[in-house]
């Protein structure tokens, strides 16, 4: 599907990555909440085809520090995906799973590999369920993780994006237990996984 | 009064003293800054991706290293700037995760490094100083009025090259 441009996303196509947005958000929250092993509340993730230029002002700056969760994606379809959110949230849900307040600034190694663990769960619920969906298999790389200014964390799927076009799809997703969440995910499929992704739907 | 002008990701902005110009978060993209010391005309490109021929859809040229930094030196030229004169300093490149299978789009911040000096050494502008690679992001101002390029990163002090 080499004709793929994501300026000419139709409408329909754009629903259906709302509904795969929708599922694998709500998959991740079960996860989420059997993790910390609460009640997670999740609004209807919102999806956007931002320019690069607007991407800064969606995620609160720039120069926002944020946990970014990235693995790469191997299977009958090929890309990575992304998982975003501030670092005080992130914070938040490593001294929630390990059961004790954090302290200093920084994430030491094991709170650094929990992290690496919620990226996981969450990434792997999303993806598990677009697996599902589509009958395709989806495997999943050993996620990588940075803590980094919100703009020089989505350069990377930025940049894959940029090789399409000048647009980024981006599925916001707000967690709530008894603290907001504001998580981001971004799916970047290679062209030829864009295909696959919509024949399995049926879609063409 | 000066102003700070502001460059998005794959974008590209002139700036003339006593304004500064500054983009923020800097990842895996290049930030190419370009003075001529004379006039103290000068500019700050974002760019995303190295080669806009290996792409089809490359509209955009302020996105790729060749044609961004191209049109940078043109619209400078146009204010006034002289291209024989023009002196130019680069950061960012860096590579934000560290993955085993290293396939080319991973190395991208190195590649964007590697078409940014090249394309500067086509035409014949000087690279006066570099910060690049390494893993972190970079927010940085760049003042044609001096040529000072300041760098900033998480966690990191302030530095000026």
């Amino acid at each position: 599907m080499d004709d793929l441009n994501l300026e000419n996303v139709t409408e329909q196509y754009f629903d259906v990555l709302k509904e795969l947005g929708n599922i694998g958000a709500g998959n991740a929250t079960t996860a989420l909440a059997q993790m910390l092993q609460c009640k997670v509340d999740m609004k209807v993730p919102q999806v956007k085809l931002l320019e690069f230029g607007e991407l800064g002002e969606m995620m609160g700056g720039e120069e926002k520090i944020m946990a970014g969760i990235y693995l790469c994606v191997e299977g009958d379809i090929t890309g990575s995906i992304m998982f975003l959110l501030a670092k005080d949230a992130a914070r938040h849900l490593v001294s929630k799973l390990m059961g004790m307040e954090l302290t200093g600034d920084d994430f030491s190694e094991i709170e650094t590999s929990a992290l690496k663990e919620i990226g996981n769960i969450i990434t792997g619920a999303y993806l598990n369920s677009l697996s599902t969906i589509t009958n395709l298999k989806i495997y999943p790389s050993v996620p990588a993780l940075t803590i980094d200014m919100a703009g020089a964390i989505l350069s990377v799927p930025a940049i894959e994006f940029g090789t399409l076009g000048d647009k980024i799809l981006l599925i916001q997703t707000q967690f709530t237990d008894d603290y907001e969440l504001d998580g981001f995910f971004v799916l970047v499929p290679d062209l030829e996984s864009y295909g696959k992704i919509l024949s399995a739907l049926g879609l063409r | 009064m000066s102003e700070l002008i502001k460059v998005g990701m794959a974008d590209l902005k002139l700036c003339i003293s006593p304004d500064s110009v500054t983009t923020l978060g800097l990842g895996s993209c290049v930030g190419v800054a370009i003075r001529d010391p004379q006039t103290k005309v000068g500019g700050l490109a974002h760019v995303m991706l190295p080669d806009s021929t290996a792409i089809r859809n490359n509209i955009n040229i302020y996105k790729f290293a060749d044609t961004g930094i191209t049109e940078l030196v043109r619209i400078m030229e146009e204010a006034g700037a002289k291209r024989s004169r023009m002196v130019a300093k680069i950061a960012g490149g860096a590579q934000m995760f560290a993955f085993q299978n290293k396939n080319d789009l991973v190395r991208v911040g190195e590649r964007n490094v590697e078409a940014s000096i090249k394309k500067l050494k086509e035409l014949k502008i000087p690279i006066l100083a570099q910060d690049t690679g390494e893993s972190y992001g970079r927010t940085v101002i760049f003042y044609p009025e001096n040529g000072d390029f300041v760098i900033r990163a998480v966690g990191k002090p302030e530095k000026v090259i």
